[in-house]
């Protein structure tokens, strides 16, 4: 797909961490691959690239949304949030960032971004009640290492700070 | 992936002339064609993207409860007026998939899901859904994605759905439309067991579109439920479901609703055995009888049969709490 027949390219602007981009893609290239490959943002993570683990989640005007099943082309105006975009302009890490480090809430770090990206969702829509609701919430965020205790402490002590 | 054209309609007219083609296929938030798409189940010609389309109507009146097509999964799981009025579709909606594919996929593509079947999803096996003839790789091989109700020699793949066996609970009706005009059928209608022609699913017509559900409001859907079990606590499909509502009146049941998922080729009911319960007693007693009779002719293997005690217990427990509600 690197050097695909123009017959089915096309062209796809969109939005990404606040800057207007342009990338001319085939129409089979999933938002994932256009944020890797062609904007070298490699914090997404592809894990299973069918929906089933998490690690491509990105904000998607505002929503959590699965990378690898969103269509670029049909991404066409929207705009995308990507973990690259959490850190402040000057680097700062946000304070869920924070609480991650502070909690070890990762092992091989694989998963990371996708948690923090649907966490950040997750606490923008209000709550979570208590571990058993954020845990239910964040289900479709797999950690093949087992981080699960660090990541719900680091979110919950987030969400507690914010009462 | 197979490439592909895209068409991005803004009316009605351009969506159904370019979904004319049997190679075309309707996409909305994409959860569901993208990932059938990416392992070759399907290969479109042409990608109608039609969530340029006005079907994104949620309003609840005295008629009932409409949603329309592009609605949201999450947006009908958040919907307060939805959870007061009918929890089995709050219910159902929450115990699927995950927070980020609620958040993208439609009502319309819920409903159009496919089967969650290795051998249909596979490449390598022989599936009369998708090539009529050539065999059932899955009989004799079952596994927790396989029907225990409504199987045929051709087919035995389950509906994954937990949101349409709460509609079919709720007596919902379907609305289509297509370039010949608009028509209605009931959930119960929609849906196709696979018998001799496992390639049909539903009644959906070529180059038709889902526009709507309609779900009447009562006492009775205002007291309803939805039970999912499954060996995961969360996103996972159901190995059994039930969707239930009740409506008791001085101490009896005045009426009873009860659907299956999980276990059958379409969601699963049978009003002959709920009218049977209209003036009884809500026990323990008779709601084992209804779930026994519920599932009677389930057929299966050692690997499925689980399901049959498994979504008996589920009725019992689900209709118990909708009496102590």
């Amino acid at each position: 797909m690197s050097h695909p027949d123009d017959s089915h390219c096309t062209l796809v602007r969109l939005t990404v961490n606040g800057r207007p981009v342009e990338v001319r893609v085939d129409v089979r290239r999933t938002l994932l691959d256009l944020l890797r490959e062609d904007l070298s943002l490699f914090g997404t993570k592809k894990g299973c690239d069918l929906g089933q683990c998490g690690a491509c989640t990105v904000h998607i005007d505002g929503e959590r949304r699965l990378s690898c099943l969103q269509l670029a082309a049909l991404a066409d105006g929207r705009e995308v949030r990507t973990i690259e975009g959490v850190a402040g302009p000057d680097g700062e890490l946000h304070p869920l960032q924070q609480a991650f480090i502070r909690h070890d809430a990762m092992q091989c770090g694989f998963c990371t971004p996708g948690q923090i990206m649907s966490a950040l969702a997750i606490l923008a829509e209000g709550g979570p009640a208590d571990e058993a609701d954020l845990r239910e919430r964040l289900s479709g965020n797999l950690c093949r290492c087992g981080a699960y205790d660090g990541i719900v402490k680091a979110i919950m002590d987030v969400a507690d700070a914010a009462v | 992936m197979q490439p592909f054209e895209i068409v991005r309609p803004r009316a009605f007219e351009e969506a159904f002339a370019a979904l004319a083609d049997p190679g075309s296929r309707a996409i909305a938030g994409g959860t569901g064609l993208v990932d059938l798409m990416k392992l070759g189940v399907e290969r479109p010609r042409r990608v109608v993207d039609i969530s340029r389309l006005p079907l994104a109507e949620f309003h609840i009146d005295s008629d009932g409860l409409r949603i329309g097509a592009l609605v949201s999964n999450s947006a009908v799981a958040a919907d307060m007026a939805v959870r007061r009025n009918a929890p089995a579709i709050s219910e159902a909606v929450l115990s699927g998939a995950s927070g980020q594919i609620r958040n993208a996929a439609t009502v319309g593509g819920n409903l159009m899901q496919a089967t969650r079947c290795p051998y249909f999803r596979g490449s390598a096996w022989p599936c009369n859904r998708k090539q009529p003839g050539s065999g059932c790789a899955a009989l004799g091989h079952e596994e927790a994605s396989h029907a225990v109700l409504g199987r045929s020699a051709q087919c035995i793949a389950v509906h994954p759905s937990d949101l349409v066996v709460a509609l079919l609970a709720l007596d919902a009706t379907v609305h289509l439309r297509g370039a010949g005009g608009y028509r209605s059928l009931s959930i119960a209608g929609f849906y196709r067991q696979p018998g001799n022609t496992p390639h049909v699913l539903s009644a959906l017509g070529a180059g038709e579109l889902i526009t709507a559900v309609h779900v009447p409001l009562s006492s009775l859907s205002r007291n309803s439920t939805y039970l999912k079990l499954r060996h995961r606590a969360s996103f996972e499909f159901a190995a059994a479901s039930v969707g239930a509502a009740l409506h008791i009146a001085d101490g009896r049941i005045a009426d009873i609703a009860v659907a299956l998922g999980g276990v059958g080729t379409v969601p699963w009911r049978r009003r002959d055995l709920e009218r049977e319960l209209i003036g009884h007693r809500p026990t323990e007693a008779l709601f084992r009888d209804f779930g026994n009779a519920l599932l009677e002719g389930a057929t299966g293997t050692d690997a499925t049969m689980f399901k049959v005690p498994l979504a008996r217990g589920a009725i019992s427990r689900a209709l118990q709490d909708l009496t102590h509600r």
